[in-house]
């Protein structure tokens, strides 16, 4: 497990809040005391400010910083920063930059540059494949060996199964999991968004559902046969969420991750025509959406993960179909996830702070945060209440596509401690 | 004024109501006459600016776009630009910008990605007429096709539209259902599952993937069959293709009209016996091109709301 950041300073404050933290059974107003970094008090008390949550920090298993190659749309600073202002006290960076993270050289260097400027614990995943071309795999024991949580070929699919076997037979020499975009791209090849009664009536090539259903039971096939865990994700179709379901069941070791756009939006924004609901996997239909939030309330999926994928305005700022894929998500995640599911009541306030926080942390085995005695203090104060108004210059990162530009949202993060330092404070 | 005013574009058949697409067929019919005279120019629009700017090639839509300008006298301006917008090196919306420092009163755009139409509108001042955008809308093609029918049949309501061959790639096809509908008429796609798109009927028309459903209407609507979509497999030969779906004298019953909104592949989707056949009105369509186009540009540019003076249409 290496995760690398900017040591900064231990911080002690008080915190008099709600207190949630699903994985202990805490739910309840409580003063919370840091001291140096560390928790070291959590006592129950009879009223706290209304509105004011106090939880473990959030950790996401998915995210793009864009370094090395396009620092124009995210730098590791830029990003962490961001993360931190979402709630974040680690997040997980995906390989396919440019270089590709797929030798041990760049993951150093990645390191490194991350001890300088992340403002919060940064992990990195390193590629299955050299150059993530689905043709050789990387030196998986080398690279988990400088430090590589996962190996992910994210971005693209690893098209051929016989590579993926072998990959998932290695993956037991390194030690660490597979992370998969499961995404069969003889189906998906030309698509724009989901293929249905939308792209059907606007004409937009589609990318079925089953591109990736018919990949994710693929690879949990080849996953049992090889007695591998693996990670999946950012599922979006319901049949995905049946297999993973079925799978848990007959016992193969597979964890999952959903995305809030996945899990709060469908094709029906792509009506728009606005670049910045183009995503892959694409937003999908309401059905869709309902088979991902039946399995996060019963922890088919464990993991919400943003899939944070910034991309600069002029790349944005184009038809439908030239514009790149790929949405950002770190700032706003928690309030969208509270606007759309837990003020609706369609999913409890604690379901979404356990896949949030603890769901990734164990996904990928890093240390889950507890609001606890003795721990390192990892904590998000939520006010659950506060609206705001989501505009293209409030954002820490350096990229501003988000799908949900000019939407009010309800909920927001006032302070993030990662590591035992304040690292965000309204 | 300007940002005072409602501005109002022809981005796709879900802009009009039926009253408005009614109104603009009404004014065809009204310049149709007008081209009857000696002098065809009208003074309606002089001062006006209209630019076409095609990122696709086109013959009859870009002719036609351009003749309907010049016989309302406005005065006109014709872009052609190859390949996307990034292959170029610039953005459609640097040139849309470009072109807005001339003050165009109105962009016509043909381009072959969905949503290009609106990046303009959002970026110029202009009023917007989309003449294609990618496999998305042809409002303009809809509204000629619209008036073609009316004029051979006299009516709208309740003719019943077979639209045989390619929906799946065909803007044409995406905003011709829309239209009749919006008219209440009754559209039918016909054409084997690979070329029609998944969820068509969500559109609310009908589906058939047999030929033989071409019997039972009143227009027989032809879509063009192109030789690309062989090579990508969603039909195993153009052969085949042809003797499942060919509109042939055979499966033409008399009083049934047939169209096709060009280019003709024939031999292919079309027989030339049908094709040149009495019941044919390939090239009144054609002609319902320029009137329309002229209607539309007349609507947009006169439409309430705008203060300008104009002369008023001779409706004589």
């Amino acid at each position: 497990m290496t995760l690398a950041w900017h040591n900064g300073t231990r911080d002690s404050l008080t915190i008099r809040a709600r207190i949630a933290d699903p994985t202990l059974g805490l739910d309840g107003p409580g003063v919370v005391t840091v001291e140096d970094g560390i928790v070291t008090a959590v006592e129950h008390v009879a009223t706290a400010p209304a509105g004011l949550v106090l939880a473990p920090a959030f950790v996401d298993p998915h995210v793009h910083l864009r370094t090395p190659g396009r620092e124009d749309e995210e730098t590791i600073a830029s990003g962490t920063a961001a993360a931190a202002a979402g709630g974040y006290c680690a997040i997980v960076a995906m390989p396919n930059t440019d270089p590709v993270v797929d030798t041990a050289s760049v993951l150093h260097a990645l390191l490194e540059q991350a001890r300088d400027e992340a403002v919060i614990p940064t992990g990195f995943t390193a590629a299955i494949s050299k150059g993530q071309r689905g043709e050789e795999l990387t030196e998986m024991a080398e690279l988990a060996e400088a430090g590589a949580l996962a190996f992910t070929d994210d971005g693209h699919p690893v098209a051929s199964a016989g590579l993926m076997r072998r990959a998932l037979a290695y993956s037991a020499v390194a030690g660490r999991p597979l992370a998969l975009h499961c995404e069969e791209p003889s189906l998906s090849a030309g698509g724009h968004m989901h293929e249905g009664a939308v792209s059907a009536q606007l004409g937009l090539a589609g990318w079925p559902s089953v591109a990736e259903s018919l990949m994710v039971e693929r690879d949990l096939a080849l996953a049992a046969y090889e007695g591998r865990p693996i990670h999946l994700q950012h599922l979006s179709a319901r049949e995905s969420v049946e297999a993973v379901r079925r799978a848990r069941r007959a016992g193969i070791a597979v964890t999952a991750e959903a995305s809030p756009h996945h899990l709060c939006a469908t094709d029906e924004r792509v009506r728009t025509l606005d670049a910045n609901v183009k995503m892959n996997p694409p937003l999908r239909t309401e059905l869709d959406r309902q088979a991902l939030i039946d399995g996060l309330l019963d922890g088919t999926i464990d993991c919400i993960a943003t899939d944070h994928a910034p991309h600069a305005r002029h790349e944005k700022d184009a038809p439908f179909e030239e514009a790149p894929f790929g949405v950002t998500g770190l700032e706003t995640a928690f309030a969208a996830l509270n606007t759309y599911l837990v003020r609706s009541d369609e999913v409890s306030l604690g379901v979404v702070l356990e896949r949030l926080s603890a769901g990734p942390a164990r996904a990928l085995g890093l240390p889950v945060p507890a609001i606890a005695v003795g721990e390192p203090a990892n904590l998000v104060l939520l006010d659950l209440e506060a609206e705001w108004t989501v505009s293209e210059d409030g954002f820490r990162s350096l990229s501003a596509n988000s799908w949900l530009l000019g939407e009010r949202l309800t909920g927001a993060v006032v302070k993030t401690v990662a590591a035992g330092r304040v690292v965000y404070a309204a | 004024m300007t940002a005072e005013r409602r501005r109002r574009h022809l981005l796709g058949v879900g802009d009009l109501t039926r009253d408005d697409a009614i109104r603009i067929l009404d004014t065809a019919r009204a310049l149709e006459r007008s081209l009857d005279r000696e002098v065809k120019k009208l003074p309606t629009l002089r001062g006006r600016l209209v630019v076409n700017l095609f990122y696709e090639s086109s013959t009859r839509t870009l002719s036609s776009f351009e003749l309907a300008a010049k016989r309302l006298s406005a005065d006109t301006m014709t872009l052609r630009a190859s390949g996307s917008s990034v292959e170029k090196g610039e953005s459609l919306r640097d040139t849309a910008e470009t072109l807005g420092a001339y003050d165009p009163d109105v962009i016509v755009i043909r381009h072959p990605h969905i949503g290009a139409p609106q990046l303009v509108a959002a970026a110029t001042d202009a009023l917007v007429v989309n003449a294609g955008d990618g496999k998305h809308q042809h409002p303009t093609q809809a509204l000629l096709d619209l008036h073609t029918i009316r004029d051979a049949l006299g009516r709208l309501e309740d003719v019943s539209v077979a639209i045989v061959g390619d929906v799946l790639h065909s803007r044409v096809a995406r905003s011709l259902i829309e239209a009749l509908l919006l008219v209440g008429a009754r559209p039918v796609a016909v054409g084997p599952p690979t070329l029609l798109p998944r969820g068509l009927e969500s559109l609310g028309c009908e589906v058939s993937h047999s030929v033989a459903a071409v019997a039972e209407v009143d227009v027989v609507y032809v879509l063009r069959m192109q030789q690309e979509r062989m090579d990508a497999a969603f039909v195993p030969s153009l052969r085949e293709y042809t003797s499942l779906y060919g509109i042939t004298p055979a499966r033409v019953r008399p009083g049934q009209v047939v169209m096709h909104p060009g280019p003709m592949n024939r031999g292919v989707e079309i027989d030339p016996r049908v094709a040149d056949s009495g019941a044919s009105l390939v090239t009144t369509q054609v002609r319902a091109g320029l009137v329309v186009r002229m209607a539309v540009l007349y609507d947009l540019l006169t439409a309430p709301g705008l203060h300008v003076a104009l002369p008023v249409l001779e409706v004589a």
